[in-house]
């Protein structure tokens, strides 16, 4: 009875402030009401590249729901508007037009792939709409290489292959190490790692005692490390993503090679790859954003609190295992809402935010942005890891 | 390492390799010799091969012995699926229908892997352990034994079958004039079926043998199909030894070209080799020049 009495008197001063606030309110809310703040999602849920796609998607839409549970932005809610490009040029365009033209989104995130991020920059320049892209190559947000000028209106989020490359030769210096054989997939990621390597090698002090390369399916790696072996080097880097990684790694345990130290690059970085090697991946080394390696940071590291929140929320939601990729999408829309937060929906208010954000914590490194960098991160978004008892060990 | 175990060392995974193309070519051989079409789904026969049986050995944790003939069983099913819903209802089964039929049931069976495994690639144990055993300074994997192990069984076995069987003989015979293998009695639908069926079944034994060497993931037999192909036009297209060897010739000029010359240029040289040999001797190494000359492609 008392506690009826008690629900009945909460209840009656919940829908008098409930009355009040819509009495204050009603002249706002005919101006903003329904006013949501409308971002664009361009990424590859399904088709060839859906490894990608489908954690962006559904980090995105978590974060969604997320800020909107918490009352939104400012009062005001976020909707995302996501359309699937399925890896194709063609369909990423016209996502991206019908973004800008009917949809009327004040900001972009994505598109998953670097090809595509590059198909579809020259449109957001045109209509000048910020665009976030979830993909690696520096050529997305560098319009001129030689002076390093920056596209005006685009953005990324994820380190570049340059960066991972630099992470991996700052390790070796440190570890006397300088002769090295390089060994790469015959795909985009493959190539672009690669030539990274090779540009970046002399900088270091580093020779390159042998490039080897192989096809994307192939089946075995034994001849290209056989002809490393004869080389001798001091440790091996491989660049590749996909089944090919794990192979080279059993293949190098099976020649006999544990005293070549080897290197694999951030595509490496899921723990199934470690699992797939069967036992082979012990000692390997390669760079890793924070999100990759959540529980592993120390308890003092920046990206602790927001990588382990994230890992749970995504766990818990989605009930798999997270990937980093996911990561890339979490940052473009957090940057996004917190430029949203701050300026409100003018897209060129928003660039100008973004532009001038400095020291953003998020899920693969602090961000940095200036007018000469529309990326934002150096190689210490790369921490370099080791494979210690089947999990990622920190090192140094 | 020396340098004549480095050579030694290319040659063992060469042959290793070969013997998948060569399991891969004797597959698109069967069917050929029964229907003059090209399979192009036999690469997913080799794919299915080591998906099914990683997930009756990994998941199900099936021992080997048995596990083995359950997954050969099983896609050899999907062999006879294929041939009673994409080939049989062929009103007119000209070579280009069958070549279109089975383009399309590898999209289709590709996609339907993809939907059941996902997009990881999986691992498989070895049949015998993971220890490498030491030869001259090179090393061999087990399973690479395995691999060349099966081969021979598979070539001894096929030689038997079309040979000393009535099932064998009455293939050989709707291969050589299906009109007259009627006459006498021979049901060639029949007989289309069976192909299908020992097709898969190779493949399906070539998708289990390389699983532990090399993992295995949805889309893995678009690759395996071409260099099979290759090897299969490479050996003659149609002859038994020539799959066989073409298979091991390919899986040798990769390795050797891999760690001789270039790693990058390595399928180059297999296919520069195929069109010296098409130039030289269009019917292939092994084929057979009448054969050729009434081929309906």
């Amino acid at each position: 009875m008392k506690a009826n009495l008690s629900v009945g008197k909460g209840a009656v001063c919940l829908l008098a402030a409930v009355v009040l606030a819509i009495f204050i309110l009603i002249p706002v809310v005919q101006v903003s009401a329904a006013e949501a703040y409308k971002v664009g999602a361009v990424f590859s849920v399904t088709g060839r590249a859906s490894f990608l796609g489908d954690p962006e998607k559904k980090t995105a839409v978590m974060l969604q729901e997320e800020i909107n549970k918490k009352g939104g932005i400012n009062g005001h809610l976020l909707e995302l508007v996501i359309y699937d490009d399925e890896g194709d040029s063609t369909k990423c365009a016209l996502a991206v037009r019908k973004l800008i033209s009917q949809d009327k989104v004040c900001a972009i995130i994505g598109p998953s792939l670097s090809g595509l991020s590059l198909a579809v920059l020259p449109e957001a320049e045109k209509h000048k709409i910020p665009l976030v892209s979830c993909a690696a190559s520096y050529k997305i947000v560098t319009k001129n290489a030689e002076t390093g000028e920056q596209w005006k209106w685009v953005f990324k989020t994820p380190q570049s292959d340059s960066m991972a490359a630099e992470a991996i030769y700052t390790h070796m210096k440190k570890h006397g190490i300088s002769k090295v054989a390089i060994m790469s997939g015959t795909t985009g990621f493959g190539a672009s790692g690669r030539s990274e390597l090779l540009r970046l090698a002399p900088q270091y002090g580093i020779t390159i005692l042998a490039d080897e390369k192989y096809g994307p399916k192939d089946t075995d790696m034994t001849a290209q490390l056989t002809k490393i072996k004869g080389k001798a080097p001091q440790a091996i880097v491989n660049w590749s993503i996909g089944p090919t990684q794990v192979v080279v790694v059993r293949n190098r345990q099976e020649l006999g090679m544990s005293n070549i130290v080897l290197y694999q690059s951030h595509g490496f970085g899921s723990r199934k790859n470690i699992e797939l090697a069967a036992g082979a991946a012990e000692g390997v080394y390669c760079p890793l954003g924070a999100c990759n390696i959540a529980e592993v940071l120390p308890p003092a590291h920046l990206q602790k609190k927001v990588t382990m929140e994230y890992l749970k929320a995504y766990k818990a939601k989605y009930n798999e295992a997270l990937s980093s990729f996911g990561g890339h999408a979490w940052d473009a829309l957090a940057m996004v809402t917190k430029a949203l937060g701050a300026v409100g929906s003018d897209k060129a208010k928003i660039r100008d935010y973004l532009e001038n954000l400095k020291g953003y914590v998020g899920q693969h490194g602090v961000f940095n942005f200036s007018p000469k960098d529309h990326n934002g991160l150096t190689k210490e978004a790369f921490q370099m890891v080791v494979v210690k008892n089947g999990d990622w060990a920190l090192t140094d | 390492m020396s340098f004549a175990s480095q050579l030694l060392q290319y040659a063992i995974t060469g042959v290793t390799i070969g013997s998948i193309y060569a399991m891969v070519a004797i597959g698109f051989n069967i069917i050929y010799n029964v229907t003059e079409a090209i399979n192009f789904a036999q690469g997913e026969f080799v794919m299915l091969g080591g998906l099914v049986m990683v997930f009756l050995r990994v998941a199900v944790n099936i021992p080997v012995i048995f596990s083995l003939p359950l997954t050969i069983m099983l896609v050899t099913m999907v062999g006879i699926l294929l041939d009673r819903l994409a080939i049989k209802p062929l009103s007119k089964p000209s070579v280009l229908a069958m070549v279109i039929a089975t383009i399309g049931a590898s999209f289709f069976i590709r996609g339907a892997a993809m939907m059941l495994w996902g997009k990881n690639p999986f691992d498989l144990p070895p049949f015998s352990g993971r220890n490498p055993i030491s030869f001259l300074g090179a090393v061999v994997q087990p399973q690479g034994l395995w691999v060349v192990g099966f081969l021979l069984v598979v070539v001894v076995v096929l030689t038997l079958f079309f040979d000393r069987t009535i099932l064998g003989k009455a293939l050989r015979a709707s291969a050589v004039n299906p009109s007259a293998s009627s006459l006498v009695g021979i049901n060639v639908k029949h007989m289309v079926l069976v192909s299908f069926a020992l097709s898969a079944a190779i493949g399906a034994l070539g998708g289990i043998v390389i699983t532990p060497i090399s993992l295995m993931e949805y889309d893995r037999g678009a690759m395996l199909a071409v260099k099979g192909f290759s090897a299969c036009v490479l050996g003659g297209i149609g002859s038994f030894p020539g799959a066989v060897t073409g298979g091991l010739l390919i899986g040798l000029i990769e390795s050797l070209g891999a760690g001789l010359v270039s790693s990058g240029y390595k399928d180059v040289f297999a296919l520069l080799l195929l069109l010296l040999v098409l130039f030289v001797r269009p019917s292939g190494l092994l084929g057979n020049a009448e054969v050729s000359k009434i081929r309906k492609f």
